[in-house]
Formats: structure tokens, sequence, C-alpha cells
């Protein structure tokens, strides 16, 4: 590559019409991207739009069909991340590449090039995460921790190897505005230590904030390069999907007095030490109301979900009622059957079997409740599977499902057109209740104000949605009312007109004594 | 030497070669990889120390002959879903049903012969201790090395790098690629590891136990500790206390049966298995405990996505 110089200037890291093609798609296709030194650089791009392509060429996990990489003005080959982390490039990874069975200082040990005891890495990491402001408990599994608990473990274990340049891959999608905000602040300090972040990113008033400039990719392709600031949401959002972006409308429908999902003083005890115990949780969901359930990750909102959905049951069957219907001992398959729909918050794994085809993963959750549709009748319930194919093409439409093959294995998707499937083949049954789980997590822009628009859709044609959200942007743009979950408890429900994001912030650290108890009593 | 040393003795043997087996078998699982083919390869540990040692003289060398022969036998199993990925299930059934037919083949000339046994050891000053002292250190060499090695891998796979990179294989092989740890080459390693220790089962069986070659000798023990390490929920410790439960249960049966006791031998045989089960079933219903005790990418084959 000696036809190729490299800019001028102070670029730490750039990049030269790189491409990766997989069999006939061009993922990446002549990339061109220049990091300076001391700066926070976005990387914007729909869901598909190669940006995991282009850093894990940068991390050195995918090797470039073609093109070259300078690090330091110098022409380097990034074989590995080893190599990558030698270099002084550390990543947080969008998919956690976190192991389950083993505790935070062990995995953190596992990124570490030397040889340190786990002893002494716990040490750090308590450090480094006490001086960051993201808490964390070294001798935890990671089994038992939430999401956001396991992104803080991504960031800790990166920034402890003193990199030059760091890859955030959605960093804030988890995390509550203080959270974020602290982040940010990490990111400021960061920079001020004299290094780079490459921050990839959907939430453009962000990348705004924080970012000195931004590259954008769409379809592979580079479609802009730009000061973000200099920007207005809607033109980097142009760059981003090339035409305006749909805005979800709330027109508000018709709230009855129905109450179609209820628990009373719903308590369940922890099932491991680590878990979280809800306490008198009281949810009145009525018909046409969208009610958003914040609050920050590991409160709770997997216990509470899995109480909602069957997945855990409770002695008492009226502590959850469905449609009027006590549902405490049934199981899932029972309740979908009273015309209820669950999206859990693990797309892989929980909503989805990753190695099974979209269609098939229809029926799995689908087959009992569908079953005179999808299934023949007789002892041997055979799949129709014309059906099935009918019915996974209608919902690849309605959500606009973009997947590569007529009816592809679920990993092959990106997230969020996983997630659209996963949300759309709930909708598509009309159920009249649905609760769902974080259901924009690392979605793009598009892909997440068309899960709203559908989930407002879904409560003004006269269902009940429960939607659980750490990120309070969207529990605003859909909810008709919020709650907060703090510590297994639920504060009351209050209309999102009269929530600020002040008071949110004040439930979510828990301060909800008496005093804002008369608050809310006056609110009403 | 009284009956209750004579029993114990006894069940120190039949425990010796279930423990060496099921720790070579728990590194191997522990770094993701199933390997149906211990019997297979116990099998080939005991009619190659056996016939080494016929034709060297040296009880030793056949250990060690045993040894590496179940480790090259191991190779075929690693080459095959390591490096071609066939299916780590059928291989392995494959290669314990070669085992048996080879060692067979190898050992037909051997068949009556008297063997060489391999010399007890006495530890001074220990191997006086009243009651335990016999017991615990006046045994032959391979004994010593199968209760090592229990300390040895639980030290490895939980205070060194290397184990901690084995363990995190074994949950998950796209996370440990995705951090630059080399997976096919770290379970070629431990896969090697486990067709030694199995190896060196065999070789036990034919140079201490019962010192001659008997066609199918191993007489399912690889399957026991298979059986052992699951029993164990993959924790070396575990392993020792259950392989010195499941020989008891071997020796028991035989007195049980010289007594006459009303327990029908077929309920002693199959008592391992049932108590596998038991376990299995502990450790399946709480989401937390699989999480933690199982090696998440167990009998999954890996082919790095570049």
């Amino acid at each position: 590559m000696t036809d190729q110089q490299p800019g001028h200037g102070n670029c730490l890291l750039e990049v030269r019409g790189l491409t990766k093609v997989f069999g006939e798609l061009r993922a990446n296709d002549g990339i061109d991207l220049e990091i300076k030194s001391n700066e926070i650089h976005a990387l914007l791009g729909e869901n598909g739009a190669g940006k995991s392509t282009l850093v894990k060429m940068l991390f050195g996990s995918l090797e470039p069909t073609s093109g070259q990489i300078f690090w330091k003005d110098k022409p380097v080959r990034i074989t590995s991340p080893g190599q990558a982390r030698a270099l002084g490039i550390g990543m947080v990874f969008q998919h956690f590449s976190l192991f389950e069975a083993l505790t935070v200082a062990e995995n953190i040990a596992l990124s570490m090039d030397q040889d340190v005891s786990i002893e002494g890495i716990a040490e750090q990491a308590a450090v480094l995460s006490r001086e960051y402001g993201l808490p964390l408990d070294p001798h935890a599994h990671v089994a038992d921790l939430s999401v956001g608990e396991r992104q803080r473990i991504e960031i800790v274990r990166t920034l402890l190897q003193n990199p030059e340049l760091i890859i955030l891959d959605e960093p804030t999608s988890v995390l509550t505005p203080q959270e974020a905000d602290r982040l940010f602040e990490t990111l400021a300090k960061i920079r001020a230590e004299g290094r780079s972040v490459l921050y990839i990113s959907h939430r453009l008033e962000e990348v705004q904030r924080i970012c000195d400039r931004a590259t954008v990719l769409r379809h592979g392709k580079l479609t802009g390069a730009c000061d973000p600031r200099l920007e207005t949401p809607a033109s980097l959002a142009t760059m981003m999907v090339g035409s305006e972006v749909k805005s979800v409308s709330n027109a508000g429908g018709a709230i009855t007095d129905e109450i179609l999902i209820e628990t009373r003083n719903l308590s369940a005890p922890a099932r491991t030490p680590f878990a979280v115990s809800l306490k008198e949780v009281n949810l009145k969901v009525r018909r046409g109301e969208i009610i958003g359930i914040a609050g920050v990750a590991g409160n709770g909102q997997s216990e509470l979900f899995d109480v909602l959905s069957g997945e855990e049951t409770v002695p008492d069957p009226d502590d959850v009622r469905i449609c009027g219907t006590g549902v405490g001992r049934m199981g899932i398959s029972a309740r979908r059957l009273l015309g209820a729909g669950f999206v859990p918050e693990e797309r892989h794994g929980h909503a989805a079997v990753s190695d099974m085809t979209l269609s098939q993963n229809m029926v799995l959750a689908r087959h009992h409740s569908d079953a005179d549709v999808f299934l023949t009748g007789g002892p041997l319930k055979i799949i129709r599977y014309d059906a099935v194919k009918k019915a996974s093409e209608r919902i690849v439409r309605e959500m606009d499902v973009r997947m590569s093959g007529e009816d592809p294995v679920a990993s092959s998707l990106s997230g969020g057109n996983l997630q659209k499937f996963i949300v759309g083949r709930e909708l598509d049954r009309q159920p009249s209740v649905l609760i769902v789980n974080q259901p924009t997590w690392g979605v793009d822009a598009g892909a997440a104000s068309r899960i709203r628009q559908a989930l407002i859709d879904l409560a003004e044609s006269g269902s009940a949605v429960v939607v659980i959200s750490q990120d309070l942007d969207e529990i605003f743009e859909v909810a008709t009312s919020i709650a907060v979950l703090n510590e297994g408890a639920l504060s009351e429900a209050e209309p999102a007109s009269m929530m600020t994001l002040e008071r949110i912030g004040l439930l979510m650290g828990g301060i909800h004594g008496e005093d804002t108890k008369v608050e809310a009593q006056h609110a009403h | 030497m009284t009956l209750a040393e004579a029993i114990l003795l006894t069940i120190t043997t039949a425990a010796t070669p279930l423990l060496l087996a099921a720790i070579g078998e728990l590194v191997v699982e522990r770094s993701g990889v199933l390997n149906l083919g211990v019997e297979g390869m116990i099998v080939i540990g005991a009619v190659v120390a056996f016939a080494a040692a016929q034709l060297t003289g040296s009880a030793y060398l056949g250990a060690l002959f045993g040894m590496a022969a179940g480790c090259l036998f191991s190779l075929l199993f690693a080459f095959l879903t390591l490096t071609l990925v066939a299916n780590q299930v059928a291989t392995g059934l494959a290669l314990t049903i070669l085992g048996l037919g080879l060692s067979g083949m190898i050992g037909e000339s051997f068949v009556g012969q008297r063997g060489v046994q391999l010399d007890e050891i006495a530890i001074p000053f220990l191997s006086s201790i009243p009651l335990i002292g016999n017991l615990l250190f006046n045994q032959d060499l391979i004994f010593y090395v199968s209760i090592f090695s229990v300390f040895g891998v639980s030290w490895f796979l939980f205070k060194t790098r290397l184990g901690l990179q084995l363990r995190a294989i074994g949950d998950s092989h796209g996370s440990a690629h995705a951090l630059g740890i080399s997976v096919i080459k770290t379970r070629y390693l431990a896969v090697m590891f486990g067709g030694a220790c199995a190896g060196l089962a065999g070789a036990q069986l034919s140079l201490v136990y019962t010192p001659q070659w008997v066609e199918n000798m191993s007489a399912g023990r690889g399957w026991i500790a298979l059986a052992l390490v699951v029993f164990a929920s993959w924790r070396p410790l575990r392993v020792l206390a259950g392989a010195y439960l499941f020989g008891a249960v071997t020796i028991g049966q035989l007195h049980a049966q010289a007594l006459g006791f009303g327990i029908p031998s077929q309920f002693l045989s199959a008592l391992p298995y049932l108590a596998t089960i038991i376990v299995l079933v502990i450790i399946s219903r709480n989401r937390r405990l699989t999480l933690m005790n199982t090696p998440a990418s167990l009998g999954q084959s890996f082919v790095p996505d570049r």
C-alpha cells in the first residue's frame, strides 16, 4: 500500500477505502474515516448500515476484504483483538462478550493481557468503577446481573486497559439519564486525558451533545462526515436513513374504565441471592392505556415481567389478573389464550431461538394460542407450514423487517430487525393485553419509532399495554401514564403529561416517601 | 491387615480409575467439548499399558505407554471434532466402539498372560501412621497421581490464567474468540489431557487392579466416569468424593452378593447413573445453578467467523 499516503495532521486512526464483502453483500463499501486524537467521534447509521462490521474490522475480529487502516500514520494490519488492544484500541461491545458463569473480576481478568491476580483486578476494578461512577461488585456472578450492570463491566474492563482509542457501541441504551450524564462526564474525562472515543449511537441528541465530529453510514457506504453540533437532528437523521424519519404520533385513544391488567399487592420473593424481590406492586392498566414503567437496570424489571407473563407463577391467582381472570397460577400459554402477548427483554435465547428460522420462531411462540391456524387437528398436530409462512410474511411486511433470503435464521438478522419481527409476532394476534420489556434496546431510530408507533396503535385499537423500559425518551413518547420501579417497589402511576424528568429521577432514586405521595395526590 | 482395612483398600483400587478418567473428562467438558469416547480411551490405555509392560518388563514404562496411547487416541477425536467440526456426540460414541474393537485386536496374543504389577511405594513415616497409613501412603504411583490430579486440576482451573481462559471458552466460545483467546488450541490441549488421564486409568486396570489383559476389561467404567462429571457438577473436589462413593458402591455390590443380601446387584450397578440423574434434576430445576455449573457451550462445535 505504498501508493496510499496517510493524511497529514494529528490522526490517531485513519481508514482508507475499507471494504468487507460477505458473499454477495457488500457490508462495507470503500469506507473512509479519520479519528483525530483528543476527540469524540460519532459513527451514525441505521440497522444493517455496516457500523458493526466496520468496528469489528478496527478491533481485529473481522478481516477486511480490501482497504487500509493507518494507526498514528503508519499502515497496520489488525488481525486479532489482542493486537488491537496492544496498539491501544479498546472496545465496549453492544452484544456483550461476557461469561455468565464467571465473576465480574474473572471477566475483567480475561481481557487483560498481562497476568494479574484476580484479587488485584478486583481491587483495581472497584477503585476505577467508583472513580467513574459505575458501581460494580467484583465478586458477583455475571449471570445474576442486569443488562445495565453488565454494560458497566464492559466499560470498566476497557478502561482498565488504558487505551488511546475507545470504541463504544450503543453505550447509553441501557442507562438512566443520570447514569448517561455520568458516562458523558467519563467520556469528557477520557478526552481530557488525551484519548479518543469512537461513539456509536442512534441517539442523535446525544451525539450532538458530546461528539466533536460524526461519520454517517448508510447501506455500507459513507453518506456524510460533519460536525454534529452544526446540524439539526432532522438533518442528521436524513443522512442516516435517506428520508425524513417518521415521528411517532400519539393521538391518545379513548381510555375506558375497563381494567385489563391488574396486580393487587403483588409480592414475590427473590429467586436468587442477587435477584430483586417484588414488594406489594399495585398496577392497573385500563383498555386504551399504555403504562410506561421506568427504572434503573436491576430494580426488579425482569422479575416484574416474569410474574406478569407467567414465567414465574405466584400462589394466589388473584394477585395477577388479566382481562378479569385471576392468572397468578397460570403458565404463559394459558395467559396467551386469554389474549395476552409478551415480548421479553433478551432477543436471543429468550424471545427467539437464534438458530431457528423466523417462521419456526413464530410457531414456537404461538403454537398454543393459535393452534387452530398453525396446526392441523387430530392427535398428531402437524404444523401447517403454508399458514405459518403466510403469517410470517405478513409480519415481515407489516413491520418492514429487512433480511436476506426468504426465511432466514433469527441470528442472521440485525438486532433491530429481529426485534421488529418479535414485536410484530405478538401484534399480529391483536392481543388485548401486551407486556413488553425494553422493546427498543439496541435498536436504531427507524426501527424504534416503528415499534413505538405499533405499540401506540395497539393501545388506540383498544388494548392495554405495559412498556417496561430504561429509555425515558421512549416512555415519554408512548406512555399515557408513568410509574417507576425502584428496588422492587412500584410507584403509583401518574399521567405522563404531569411527569417531569426530574420527578422520575427522584422516584428512581427511591425518594417516594410521604411528601411525594401528598404531591402526587395534589397532582390528581 | 484387618477386614475393614482390606475392604477400604479394594475401594481405593476401584475408585482410582474412575477418579482419573473423570478428572480428565472434567477438564475436557469445562472447555466445552463433550467426549463420549472415555470408555474407548480407557480400554486402549489398558491394552497398550499391558502390552508395553509385557514387552519391556517394566510396569512404569507400561503405564507411560498407556497414557500416551490414550492421549494419541483422543487426538483422533480432537482432529475430527475440532478441525473437521464433526458432531461431538457421534464421534465420541464411534471412538468408544473403535477403542473396544481395536483393543481386542491388539490384545489378542496377550490374553491369559500373567502381567507385571505396579509396585507399591511406601512413603517413609507417613505409611506407618496407624489405620490410614497403610491405606493412603503405601500405594502404587497411579493412586498418588490420581489424588494429586484432583488438587492440581482444581488449582489450574480456579487459580491460573489458562484455567480461567479454559472455563471462559467452555462458557461462551464466541465471546472467548472475540477476546482473542485461542479456542481450538485450548480445546486440543484439554482433549489430549483427558485422553492421557483415561489412558492412565486404563493402565491402572491392567497393571494394578487385575494385572492381566481381558477383552472389554474397562467394563463400563468410562460411562461411570462420564456420569461422575455431571454428578460432581463439573467440580474437581466433588469428583473425588463421587469417585470414592461410586467405588464403594461397586465393592459393596460384590460383598452384598457374597453375603447374600436381598438387594439385587443390578440395582447397585445402576446406582451411579441414578445418582447422576438426581443431581441433574436438582441442577436443572434452578436456572442460576445451571448457569453457574454447566459449561454453557458444552458439545457445541465452534467455527470462527472470519
